[in-house]
């Protein structure tokens, strides 16, 4: 397979990568764009095109936001940019070839460019619990991608645990669709309010969100879903799917409530498998505990020509990720001679203004919504962490008494993050167990090492490679 | 435990464990089946405890179903196509 030349490949059709593509075609750059999705949009504009055409109700329900999203998926069909959905990044050199697969199963292919956007969002943060892999367990972006994809609404007892504006966001959504709730159980601490105050006059700037938030507590505690502040442990329990749910908060006794979907949500980490099979810096974000790429004002990581925009930098949102991705934009038509830095300094005066804008919430909401302990460390030692090959706290916490004190360490001990999923499912939690049972910070322990390939790869596969 | 749309035209047939089914174009094989009822996708290859799709965006791998004829395919990730063939993966100790 020979390999193909771009100016700019942009990996990621979300918000920040077709803002991204957008902008860089403006100066005359050659962008691909690779997605392993079979649509752009990312995942908060999940089938937006398709929603349009198809289900026009339910777009304009969706709101503004959809609407400005359908125009900018408009400008990025019309660019010159090249989009390739259905396609998965498994590996990038530090010369900056890069190698995807289809989900055909066809032949490996790899693309060349002097400059490459990472733009491939965030993921749900795991939140392990007894019971969290049966069925009828799910992420509650899941069901709203389901929603979104497909029309498919839920039916029958309908549980949500966890905390956070995604969480109620998706709530409402389900809600407004028709869709009764039968339980929110929240599980923030009590505390988190009061400790998010002194960031509450910064936040004031962005009262939009701020509105749109009481709005959906209010729509949430009256509609008629029972609410459970507090809760700081569960079981789900079901003979082969979810049948019901034990809670508890606090050291109250445990109750319990039938189930036939329990939808979890504990807050959203950047998705950093390609930054970290490159080996670019990463910093840990304390505030909400987890391991961010190190970048500068325009996205540049610690590797030379290679940025990262969106949610996969920093989780900030999707008007922030179309920021970020212009940002980057700009960057690399300096880079590339497009531009020259005064102009690019000029262009990127009123990006910066709109996100200055934009993040004034931030402090506020990581703080009011920060990960819990509970969920962190799960408290039964028999919870499964490593949902792949099945690997309990209490098996992390013997394989860290025997000596291994890092991840690296632990995984070939107990296997732990060494099936499908690559420890994308496991590998935050894993440093906060073994954190623990050393007492030091997650900082002390690291992070699973990530290796090429990272999306499994078959022989066949790779036979196309020169 | 999903409903699909009323009045959405099922244009596409495949076939699931032997049976075939029409559904919606446009959407994964994980939400077709899903939206014929089919929660539980395949077992654990380690205790062969029963697992469903979790997160429909292609991280937790507990979707992988055998679609004509390729094993381990994510089946949230993938659309449906006219004349499609998927089986469960249901053997205890098939490694993926
Ligand atoms: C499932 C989910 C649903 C969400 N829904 C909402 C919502 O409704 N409202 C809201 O305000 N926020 C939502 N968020 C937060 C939201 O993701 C962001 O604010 C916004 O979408 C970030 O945009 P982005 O462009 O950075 O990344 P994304 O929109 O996540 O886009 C990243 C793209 O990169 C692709 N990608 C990732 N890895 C690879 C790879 N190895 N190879 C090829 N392609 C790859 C993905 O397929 C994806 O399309 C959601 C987050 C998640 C995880
Ligand atoms: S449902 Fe998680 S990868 Fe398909």
């Amino acid at each position: 397979m020979s390999l193909t030349k771009y100016d700019y490949v942009i990996i990621g059709a979300g918000p920040a990568g077709m803002a991204a593509a957008v902008e860089a075609c403006q100066y005359g750059l050659n962008v691909l764009v690779l997605d392993e999705q079979p649509t752009i949009g990312g995942q908060i504009y999940r089938n937006i095109e398709d929603l349009e055409e198809q289900r026009p109700g339910e777009f304009h329900q969706l709101g503004a936001d959809y609407q400005e999203a359908f125009e900018l998926a408009q400008r990025f069909h019309s660019s010159e940019a090249k989009y390739r959905p259905g396609r998965s990044i498994w590996q990038i050199d530090s010369d900056l070839t890069l190698y995807h697969i289809g989900q055909d199963g066809g032949p490996s292919e790899t693309c060349h460019a002097p400059r490459i956007l990472i733009a491939t969002g965030a993921m749900e943060r795991p939140m392990p619990f007894p019971g969290w892999t049966l069925p009828g367990v799910m992420a509650c972006t899941a069901a709203d991608v389901l929603y979104k994809s497909s029309g498919l609404l839920p039916r029958g007892e309908i549980v949500l645990l966890g905390s956070g504006p995604l969480l109620l966001l998706i709530a409402c959504r389900l809600l407004d669709a028709g869709v009764k709730i039968a339980a929110y159980l929240d599980t923030n601490p009590h505390l988190a309010p009061f400790q998010a105050l002194p960031y509450l006059p910064e936040a004031l700037r962005g009262h939009d969100y701020l509105l749109k938030g009481i709005a959906m507590l209010w729509q949430m505690f009256t509609s008629g879903a029972k609410v459970h502040l507090g809760v700081t442990g569960i079981e789900a329990q079901g003979e082969a799917h979810l049948q019901k749910v034990q809670f508890q908060q606090g050291t109250a006794t445990w109750k319990e409530l039938t189930a036939d979907l329990l939808l979890l949500h504990h807050g959203v980490v950047p998705n950093v498998q390609i930054t970290r099979q490159l080996g670019c810096e990463h910093a840990w974000y304390e505030k909400q505990r987890y391991w961010e790429p190190v970048l500068d004002q325009w996205g540049n990581t610690s590797i030379e020509n290679i940025a990262v925009a969106g949610d996969s930098g920093r989780v900030c949102g999707s008007a922030n990720s179309v920021l970020t991705g212009r940002l980057a934009a700009l960057e690399t038509a300096r880079a590339l001679g497009k531009i020259d830095s005064s102009q690019q300094t000029a262009l990127a005066v009123p990006l910066l203004k709109r996100q200055n804008q934009e993040l004034a919430i931030r402090p506020f909401l990581d703080t009011l919504f920060p990960p819990r302990r509970p969920w962190l460390v799960p408290q039964n030692e028999e919870t499964l962490i490593c949902r792949c090959e099945e690997v309990s706290v209490r098996e992390i916490r013997g394989a860290v008494r025997l000596g291994a004190l890092s991840p690296d360490r632990v995984k070939p001990m107990i296997r732990c993050g060494m099936g499908p999923c690559q420890g994308r499912m496991c590998g935050l939690t894993a440093s906060e167990i073994i954190a623990d049972e050393r007492q030091v910070s997650p900082v002390d322990v690291g992070y699973f090492r990530v290796r090429s390939p990272i999306k499994p790869i078959t022989l066949g596969q790779l036979a196309g490679i020169d | 435990m999903f409903q699909p749309p009323p009045n959405v035209a099922k244009t596409v047939q495949i076939t699931f464990e032997g049976q075939t089914y029409q559904v919606a174009p446009r959407q994964t094989v994980a939400a077709a089946l899903m939206g014929e009822g089919y929660l539980t996708l395949r077992n654990s290859v380690v205790s062969g405890e029963t697992r469903a799709a979790f997160c429909m965006m292609g991280i937790c791998f507990d979707c992988l179903l055998e679609i004509d004829g390729r094993p381990n395919q994510q089946s949230c990730m993938i659309q449906v196509r006219e004349g499609m063939n998927i089986q469960r993966q249901l053997k205890k100790g098939e490694r993926a």
